[in-house]
């Protein structure tokens, strides 16, 4: 293996491509006609969500008794879910805003797919809380409102924190990603041939005229979002941590929740984010734009929030110990070697072990390599919040009181259909607007910014 | 054409390096109405275009401090003053467990006036109809291009001097933009008449059959499983018995317990002379006594038997339980002007079981005796 030089930074965009054929890779895909494997691909997301649509209205009709949770597991696939989704969305922002915060210009060329991702998934992870209050069409509780009851919601509950932390993460993720969008769509505007679809960009767009005038508000704006969507995404997983930690069952109430979940949501998006970049890359022909070494970085941070993962997982069993609590002891010694135990070591191997592969450059630089350990990766995080959810209800404090719990049908149902949403969303992303900022890339390529470096 | 007016000259520039040089050439030649436009922003350009910082800023810290303020002092109402709820015997006002919801509508406040002031007050968007809009110029900066646009609107402007301004910086394409001046006054067709009445027509259409088919056609009856269960309540009627009544009978040629066929029925003088109280007084039989009699009998014949109805009037006063006659009577007639009524007085066979009604009499005994005492 030949030594790299780590001092120098490579180039974001490789090669040395014209603003125009930039252009003409990220929007000339639109314009095309679908080809059969996206309506291959297609066909195959909306079945699943059409499984998902099903097991939902039994859901609705028959009531949360459709699942397999019953006392004293009142938490199951649902919240599983819920939790899973929530973390996937994390690296959509941690790529638009803190790496933007950081001024790491690679992530231009990933930046937009990513959020539209965190979009679709919080919509995903919305439907669970929604359906687990077993009566969603009673949901509009959960905002304080005058209501003829005299009732207000309790502001004091983590739930409600919930609520308002998952909203206005998803409002706040939409202007982000709308107002990167705009520019883009006015290129697209003034690219198009068709009639209906300069009608459609040119509402999008609302009338963008790529002033520097406009420009220079423009960044500002978005240096503002980025400096509010920081500390937002922080906060978004470090109340759904609140939602277990708050609450006094063993192995919830514990003060390492709120930076291991956010780590373990950063772990699984980026992972998420990988596979599917994996994928647009080819498809798409924009292997320079979004380069080999877009995918390693991600792969580096995957292996950093995997240790820090691993290290919440040992620290919790240190804890455990040294606090003497017995009741938390045996919940911890239950999740290695109880009846769940297969799926913690499934949760260790993937989360823990796995991603140390990324050690080896030649893996971190292997595509079909970091795509199974990034599948590996979201296997092991999804277990993660099924070991947290499971292990402790089905264990708690009286013996007598203690239970287990089997998903089913209709949960895996559920489960899947939000696979098949997510999918389909993302489909009908990647043919209907730019997955990747032309407005971006084109102020990082070489080259693009004046030589001088501005006025003197 | 009639009415083209001339909205700015522009120049095509094809190097960041020429339109940074070109911006600072507008500014030095005095120009102020001009702008740049380029696909993606260049570095330095505020500084070289002469623009002050971004004030957007400000509006993000006056709405993100409001958000902030009007928060709080939301949860404080709610949690202190209009609905006041102790949890886990904390103050009312809890400010570490209000924090995340502040944060949140903080955030919330700040990304969407930013972006709401910048787009809708700062750029004056949605402005599809702006001159530059569909000409080869946008078509050019929108994709790779960079343009410096000076409008005849600035005081400088002079057509052939900013074309040869525009030649000495190296323009590679100098376009003269055009609009229609009718064009800006015509009314939108969007505004005629015929359009409005389409729009009144579809509401027209679109507000009735929603109604229709929202309330009847997909109406679903709410849940009230817990008020509507699959079993008889008194008075219901019953598809299972032939008389369809749901409320049935006692079988015939049977007693329920407690309720054997009274004896005397029309017969006072003989119920007062066979009829023993079966039960012996105690503190819990007098208790069970004056609890029934509080019950059933005090609304008329008041708290002490003293004749005092509550019913205030509404109804006949009935005689006092204090009298000589009453103090006279035995407790088997007693038992049995409970049982059977007596003047206006209905009867309570069916309210009082047997064995409370001679309860009740034993009270009705300790209320003689206690106010008797009092009198003598």
């Amino acid at each position: 293996m030949s030594t790299v030089d780590y001092s120098v930074e490579p180039q974001v965009v490789e090669g040395k491509p014209t603003l125009a054929s930039i252009d003409d890779a990220i929007a000339n895909p639109i314009d095309a006609k679908p080809t059969k494997a996206w309506f291959i691909a297609i066909s195959i997301s909306g079945f699943m969500l059409l499984i998902g649509a099903a097991s939902l209205a039994v859901t609705l009709i028959v009531g949360v008794g459709a699942w397999g949770v019953n006392q004293p597991v009142g938490w199951g696939f649902d919240i599983v879910n819920f939790v899973f989704w929530v973390g996937i969305g994390h690296a959509g922002t941690l790529i638009s805003a803190i790496l933007f915060l950081l001024r790491q210009k690679w992530r231009t060329g990933i930046a937009r797919f990513a959020e539209a991702m965190t979009i679709f998934a919080v919509m995903c992870a919305g439907i669970f809380p929604l359906i687990h209050t077993g009566r969603p069409w009673l949901g509009g509780y959960l905002m304080p409102y005058p209501n003829q009851h005299g009732l207000w919601i309790n502001f004091t509950s983590p739930l409600v924190w919930d609520v308002f932390a998952v909203s206005t993460y998803f409002a706040v993720s939409a202007i982000f990603w709308y107002v990167g969008l705009i520019p883009d769509f006015a290129t697209l505007r003034d690219r198009t041939v068709s009639r209906i679809k300069k009608i459609v960009y040119s509402i999008l767009s609302l009338g963008w005229r790529h002033s520097n005038r406009h420009w220079q508000h423009y960044e500002m704006a978005y240096l503002i979002l980025a400096g509010f969507a920081t500390p937002l995404v922080l906060s978004v997983h470090t109340i759904v941590s609140f939602d277990f930690a708050v609450s006094i069952i063993p192995g919830w109430h514990t003060t390492i929740f709120p930076p291991y979940f956010v780590a373990g949501a950063v772990f699984s998006g980026f992972a998420m984010v990988q596979n599917m970049l994996i994928g647009i890359r080819k498809i798409y022909n924009i292997e320079h734009i979004i380069t080999i070494d877009h995918l390693e970085k991600m792969n580096k941070i995957m292996i950093t929030t995997g240790m820090m993962v691993g290290y919440a997982y040992g620290m919790e069993f240190f804890i455990a110990w040294y606090s003497g609590n017995s009741a938390e002891t045996f919940v911890f010694l239950n999740r290695a070697l109880g009846p769940y135990a297969w799926a913690y070591w499934t949760m260790v191997v993937c989360n823990v072990v796995i991603p140390q592969l990324f050690w080896f450059r030649k893996i971190r630089r292997s595509i079909p390599a970091m795509f199974v350990i990034g599948v590996l990766v979201n296997v092991g995080m999804w277990f993660e919040r099924f070991v947290i959810v499971v292990t402790s209800l089905s264990r708690d404090y009286l013996p007598s009181s203690w239970g287990s719990y089997v998903p089913s049908m209709y949960d895996i149902g559920i489960l899947i259909g939000s696979f098949g949403l997510f999918f389909t969303l993302l489909l009908l992303f990647v043919k209907s607007m730019p997955v990747v900022s032309m407005s971006e890339v084109k102020g990082v390529i070489e080259g693009a910014q004046p030589s001088h470096g501005g006025s003197h | 054409m009639q009415n083209e007016r001339l909205y700015s000259l522009s120049a095509i520039f094809r190097t960041p390096d020429e339109i940074a040089h070109a911006a600072e050439e507008a500014v030095n030649a005095g120009y102020t109405r001009f702008d740049i436009h380029s696909p993606y922003p260049i570095h330095g350009m505020p500084k070289a275009m002469g623009l002050k910082p971004s004030k957007l800023g400000y509006v993000t810290l006056v709405f993100g401090l409001s958000g902030a303020a009007l928060a709080l002092l939301f949860m404080w109402w709610v949690n202190v003053i209009e609905y006041p709820l102790v949890i886990g015997g904390k103050p009312l006002f809890q400010l570490p467990a209000f924090i995340p919801v502040t944060f949140e509508i903080t955030v919330l406040m700040a990304a969407i006036f930013t972006v709401v002031g910048m787009l809708f007050v700062v750029f004056r968007f949605p402005n599809n109809s702006h001159p530059l809009h569909d000409t080869a110029y946008m078509k050019a900066v929108s994709a790779d291009k960079y343009g410096l646009t000076i409008q005849t609107a600035d005081p400088m402007f002079d057509d052939a001097a900013v074309r040869e301004f525009f030649q000495r910086l190296g323009a590679a394409e100098i376009h003269a933009i055009e609009y229609n001046q009718t064009e800006f006054e015509t009314r939108p067709e969007i505004f005629e008449r015929r359009f409005i009445l389409l729009l009144v027509l579809v509401a027209l259409l679109v507000g009735p059959s929603t109604y229709i088919v929202l309330n009847h056609a997909l109406y679903m009856p709410p849940f009230n499983w817990m008020m509507e269960q699959e079993k008889i309540n008194p008075q219901m009627k019953s598809e299972l018995f032939a008389d369809g009544f749901g409320m049935r009978l006692p079988v015939e040629g049977t007693v329920a317990r407690g309720r054997l066929p009274y004896p005397f029925k029309g017969q006072p003088e003989l119920a007062a002379k066979f009829l023993i109280n079966p039960i012996v007084p105690n503190e819990s039989v007098l208790e069970l006594g004056k609890k029934k009699y509080n019950t059933f009998c005090s609304p008329c014949h008041g708290n002490f038997g003293d004749a005092d109805s509550r019913l205030r009037g509404q109804f006949p006063n009935p005689p006092t339980l204090h009298s000589d006659k009453i103090r006279g009577w035995s407790d088997g007639m007693m038992f049995h002007v409970i049982t059977e009524g007596q003047n206006i007085m209905p009867s309570y066979a069916a309210q009082i079981k047997e064995d409370d009604r001679w309860a009740i009499v034993h009270y009705v005994r300790a209320l003689q005796r206690a106010l008797g005492a009092i009198a003598i």
